[in-house]
């Protein structure tokens, strides 16, 4: 019953630069060449713009404890509540392939299952009788502990949690719960087109086996254990493999000393460092999955993307958005507005914070389009290399990073966030401010340099999931078809019901 | 611009309530929100919250789906796309000579339908001809088009979150901009409200049917909730898909849609409402001059269909290769009925948190279900919706075994009283959750429009409180005693069958026909 989300795949595939958090499913325009005269009157131009009010945002303090642990308070009395998270290395990416899960499952089972003290399912009463939370969760390369509650109830809270980041009892009844919703998981993963193609698109464009990309079974979640989870806890759960933000209506002094008092007495353990994950590009191809209950194809054209320390990163970001970053940009301007081919559509040359981000463009068009609109798709890409931004294009990109730029910063919680991101993958704390200088000086010239540089047909792989009986022209026009076999293999025999 | 699909966006509203903590409580926020009601009926609501130099804006429109007429399902979806193409100033190099030939696609297309639709004698020639000189005056028209010059100014001045969405209750339009912003986003706001035109709605009805595609036809369980909403309503519009049906949003027009505008989009059906860095001293009158303009009309005359008693249970039953599925639904009453926060309580009861009853029982203890919620007043509460609850089983479990086990948890609704402990925890958490909306741009915006659309004053969103603390146990027994009969319950379930292969000719001719059966059994 979710509500999908247009921005499902930026959601699903990397984190998507920071500039193209806005729009993925609308459109707009390069100006018609047949537009004869400009519009007459653009009453809005006379619309005077006042100086923007000055406004610094707090940022937190970090206060780095002797064993390593890294702690950010930031204040915020606007209301009377106090939220914290603890953020904690290692996380999917880490986990045994042969175990595939692990972590989810391990994410789910140490709050569900509770302390020593109170099991999950009391944890669970006291907190929901204060409106309170505390939630634990495995994600890609970390694990975390969250809680929030009013600040009345901080200390209880706080303690709770506490004791469920050191003294977690991790229980086989709910491990059981927890595996049981990963078969749900797995034995539903092929209902919707849409998680299909994503699911596809990712394994295409980081190989099947990379730790982005595999997907858990039913074999590599009854692999999992008890002894694996209280395994994974000992082995991250150390401070200086921890960082700590709390926000909200405290005293920074206070919270300090009870932080300090809470953290300061854990010793040092050995740092969690993920193994080198091999990159290779995809291979240039149709793949297509079958999905007979369909009027629809998934479209998606993968490649790698990069990392955003690299230097071309604002130029990319700029790409982007004249690529697919608004109502104004080509892909949706295109695909969307003047073709009418699809509703949703999109694209991002990907950045993350320390692999490479995936390349994609995708639209969603019914079957008897699917050629039609991975050619405007390929057309798109096409261009990016031969058609430099306008200068009008580049102003318009720029202008809408630049112009929104406070919505990175116009609350406690983001100016917040955005500093654990950053210390957690090693990154400057001035990033941000880089960011806009960088973006502030891109050129057209930038930008079809770094499309030429990093953007190569030659990739990049093509996904289509759809009605074979409807698609016509055939999809071979387009290429050499793969069939992907998307079977989902059995449970092995025996397995742990 | 897209649809409003959201159970989680319909649940929500009813549970967030008022409170009394430190400045968030009604008497500060009295001080620092604006209502004025403008000569046009058109309501503008300031709210100060000066955290950063940005501001949110919520425009609610009160007409959704369930407002479409008979024959044009999908026209206020449909509308709601075209409130970004633009208007007579924005969007044009030479509006007087494009409404010209706007005028004249719409007599194109009206020669074309006429012969399309012709059951006894249609002329294949005559149809291509005519589709020829509609496509030729599309192609004239489009001519004087700067496609989506709306959405590029709002972007190139720094708008984040542009979107809308049509809920069966209401359309309604949002962003967020830098503060210096305000007065241009007036102008645009006011331009697309008052003064839209229908250019371009060709293509986009095009769109709009891939969006269909998306979520209903090609999503098991956007089928399902289709045919399940079908099979609850036998009058009342409830029961149409919003985005529509695709006989008919294949057919509607931009003359259509700009009746519906004329009709709905009248100034008193309007709510907009501004929260942020924002004076309402200096910011009203500026939001003034430009909403000001738009043309006052009458306001649309409530509905007249009301949804009658259902007197027979109800049953689909979907048989295709996707995983088993489980939906029920009871009929209940609108929002205002003095019952309204008592439904709220039994949805909180039933599904908010592991210390809800179906999560305890369906979830964790009987370990047949991975998830399970109920949650009140879908697809709309403005007209009586429906209590729902839903189950997705786990592996080896089946549709009927859900059954059994949610009716069991309603038996107990209706048989012995709820806790001491969970109506306490369903008042804290209603608490608590209106205090947490209260901090940030977008939602505070959205909650005033609503209640202020809603009640007539947005100041009920903290007195809601009094209602929800007034919730007692044998109210909850009462209300679950009311609706939860059989007679009262439309359910729809999906069956796992494995892919037969289909014929070609077949698949063409309906792409995708769930082998959907509907069961209408006598009363019990």
């Amino acid at each position: 019953m979710k509500r999908i989300s247009t921005m499902r795949i930026a959601a699903t595939m990397a984190p998507v630069l920071l500039a193209t958090l806005s729009v993925s499913a609308q459109s707009t325009a390069v100006k018609p060449a047949n537009s004869t005269k400009p519009a007459a009157v653009q009453p809005w131009k006379k619309i005077v713009i006042p100086p923007l009010h000055a406004f610094k945002p707090a940022q937190p303090r970090r206060i780095e404890l002797a064993n390593g642990l890294v702690i950010f308070l930031q204040e915020d009395h606007e209301l009377p509540f106090i939220n914290g998270s603890i953020l904690i290395r290692g996380g999917s990416r880490d986990e045994p392939a042969a175990k595939a899960g692990l972590v989810t499952m391990y994410g789910q089972t140490w709050r569900t299952s509770g302390t020593a003290t109170e099991n999950g399912d009391q944890l669970d009463d006291q907190m929901e009788a204060k409106a309170a939370q505390i939630e634990t969760a495995g994600s890609v390369a970390s694990t975390s502990v969250r809680w929030s509650s009013l600040k009345g109830d901080f200390d209880t809270v706080f303690a709770a949690t506490v004791d469920v980041l050191l003294h977690p009892t991790f229980r086989a009844d709910k491990l059981q719960l927890a595996r049981r919703q990963m078969e749900t998981a797995i034995s539903r993963r092929n209902d919707d087109p849409g998680d299909i193609s994503i699911r596809e698109a990712i394994k295409l464009a980081y190989g099947a086996d990379n730790p982005y990309a595999r997907q858990p079974e039913y074999a590599t979640v009854d692999a999992v254990t008890l002894e694996d989870l209280k395994a994974w806890h000992d082995r991250t759960v150390v401070p200086n493999n921890m960082i700590v933000a709390v926000s909200g209506d405290f005293n920074g002094a206070s919270m300090e000393a009870t932080l300090r008092k809470a953290f300061e007495p854990l010793a040092r353990g050995e740092e969690l460092k993920t193994a080198a994950i091999r990159f290779t590009d995809p291979k240039p191809g149709i793949h297509f999955a079958e999905k007979a209950d369909v009027n629809q194809s998934n479209v998606l054209i993968v490649g790698l993307g990069t990392e955003r320390s690299n230097p071309d990163y604002y130029a990319l970001s700029v790409m982007n958005e004249v690529f697919s970053g608004g109502f104004g940009s080509r892909v949706v301007q295109n695909v969307r507005t003047k073709l009418g081919l699809a509703y949703e559509v999109g694209g991002a040359f990907g950045a993350s914070y320390d692999h490479p981000g995936i390349f994609y463009v995708q639209a969603a068009t019914k079957s008897a389009t699917t050629v039609a609109a991975t050619q405007a798709l390929d057309a798109e890409i096409a261009r990016l290399k031969t058609e430099p931004p306008t200068a009008s294009e580049l102003s318009k990109a720029k202008d809408q990073v630049l112009n929104s730029f406070i919505f990175h910063y116009d609350s406690p919680d983001k100016v917040l966030n955005e500093q654990v991101m950053l210390a957690f993958y090693g990154y400057p704390s001035d990033f941000l401010d880089k960011y806009k200088a960088g973006i502030e000086k891109v050129t057209s010239a930038d930008v079809a340099r770094v499309a030429n540089k990093y953007v190569d047909q030659s990739k990049l792989a093509t996904i289509v999931v759809g009605n074979e009986a409807e698609i016509a022209p055939k999809l071979d026009v387009l290429g050499k078809v793969t069939n992907l076999d998307i079977t989902i293999p059995p449970p092995p025999a025996g397995a742990k019901e | 611009m897209r649809l409003k699909g959201g159970i989680a966006a319909v649940l929500a509203l009813g549970i967030a309530l008022g409170c009394a903590v430190k400045a968030q409580d009604l008497a500060s926020f009295e001080k620092r929100t604006t209502v004025k009601v403008l000569p046009n009926g058109l309501t503008l609501i300031v709210c100060e919250r000066p955290e950063a130099p940005v501001f949110s804006f919520y425009t609610l429109v009160d007409a959704g789906s369930a407002n479409d007429p008979q024959g044009a399902s999908g026209l206020a979806h449909m509308f709601e796309h075209m409130a970004f193409k633009g208007s007579a100033e924005i969007g044009t190099t030479n509006y007087l000579a494009e409404k010209v030939a706007l005028a004249k696609v719409e007599i194109a297309y009206a020669a074309y339908d006429a012969e399309f639709r012709k059951r006894v004698g249609q002329s294949p020639a005559k149809l291509a001809e005519l589709k020829k000189t509609f496509e030729d005056a599309q192609a004239a028209a489009q001519k004087y088009v700067i496609p989506n010059q709306f959405s590029e100014i709002a972007e190139e001045n720094g708008a984040v979150g542009i979107n809308a969405s049509t809920g069966e209750d209401s359309t309604q339009y949002f962003w967020s901009m830098p503060s210096n912003r305000l007065e241009l986003w007036a102008y645009l706001e006011s331009q697309r409200i008052g003064h839209p035109v229908e250019r371009e709605f060709y293509k986009e009805r095009n769109v709009v049917q891939e969006e269909r595609r998306m979520r209903v036809d090609s999503a098991p369980i956007g089928r399902m909730i289709e045919q399940f909403l079908a099979a609850a309503y036998v009058a009342h519009p409830y029961g149409r898909p919003g985005v529509g049906w695709e006989s008919e949003i294949s057919q509607v027009t931009a003359t259509e849609a700009a009746a519906f505008h004329a009709k709905y989009y009248v100034p008193s059906n309007i709510v907009v409402a501004v929260v942020g860095d924002v004076k309402a001293a200096q910011a009203m009158p500026v939001l003034e001059r430009y909403f000001d303009k738009i043309p006052a009309g009458p306001k649309p005359e409530p509905m007249t269909t009301i949804e009658p008693p259902q007197v027979a249970e109800k049953s689909v039953i979907i048989r295709e290769a996707t995983q088993p599925f489980y939906i029920e639904g009871y009929h209940r009453p609108d929002y205002r009925d003095p019952d309204d926060s008592t439904y709220d309580a039994i949805a909180d009861i039933f599904s908010n948190g592991r210390t809800a009853r179906l999560y305890r029982s369906l979830v964790r203890d009987q370990k047949i279900a991975a998830e399970a919620q109920g949650f009140t007043g879908f697809p709309g509460d403005k007209f009586p919706g429906l209590f729902a609850v839903y189950a997705v089983p786990l592996p080896g479990h089946t549709p009927e075994q859900m059954r059994d086990a949610i009716h069991k948890e309603l038996d107990r609704w209706k048989d012995s009283d709820v806790t001491d402990a969970e109506l306490e925890r369903f008042k804290t958490r209603a608490k608590a959750d209106l205090l947490r909306g209260l901090g940030n741009n977008e939602g505070l915006a959205h909650q005033l429009a609503e209640y202020q659309t809603r009640y007539g004053d947005w100041r009920e969103l903290f007195r809601q409180l009094d209602r929800i603390n007034a919730v007692s146990k044998a109210d909850i027994r009462r209300v679950a005693n009311k609706i939860f009969i059989d007679s009262n319950r439309t359910s729809a379930r999906i069956e796992f069958v494995a892919q037969q292969k289909q014929t070609t000719s077949a698949m063409r001719s309906a792409p995708t026909p769930p082998a959907a059966e509907q069961n209408v059994g006598g009363a019990k």
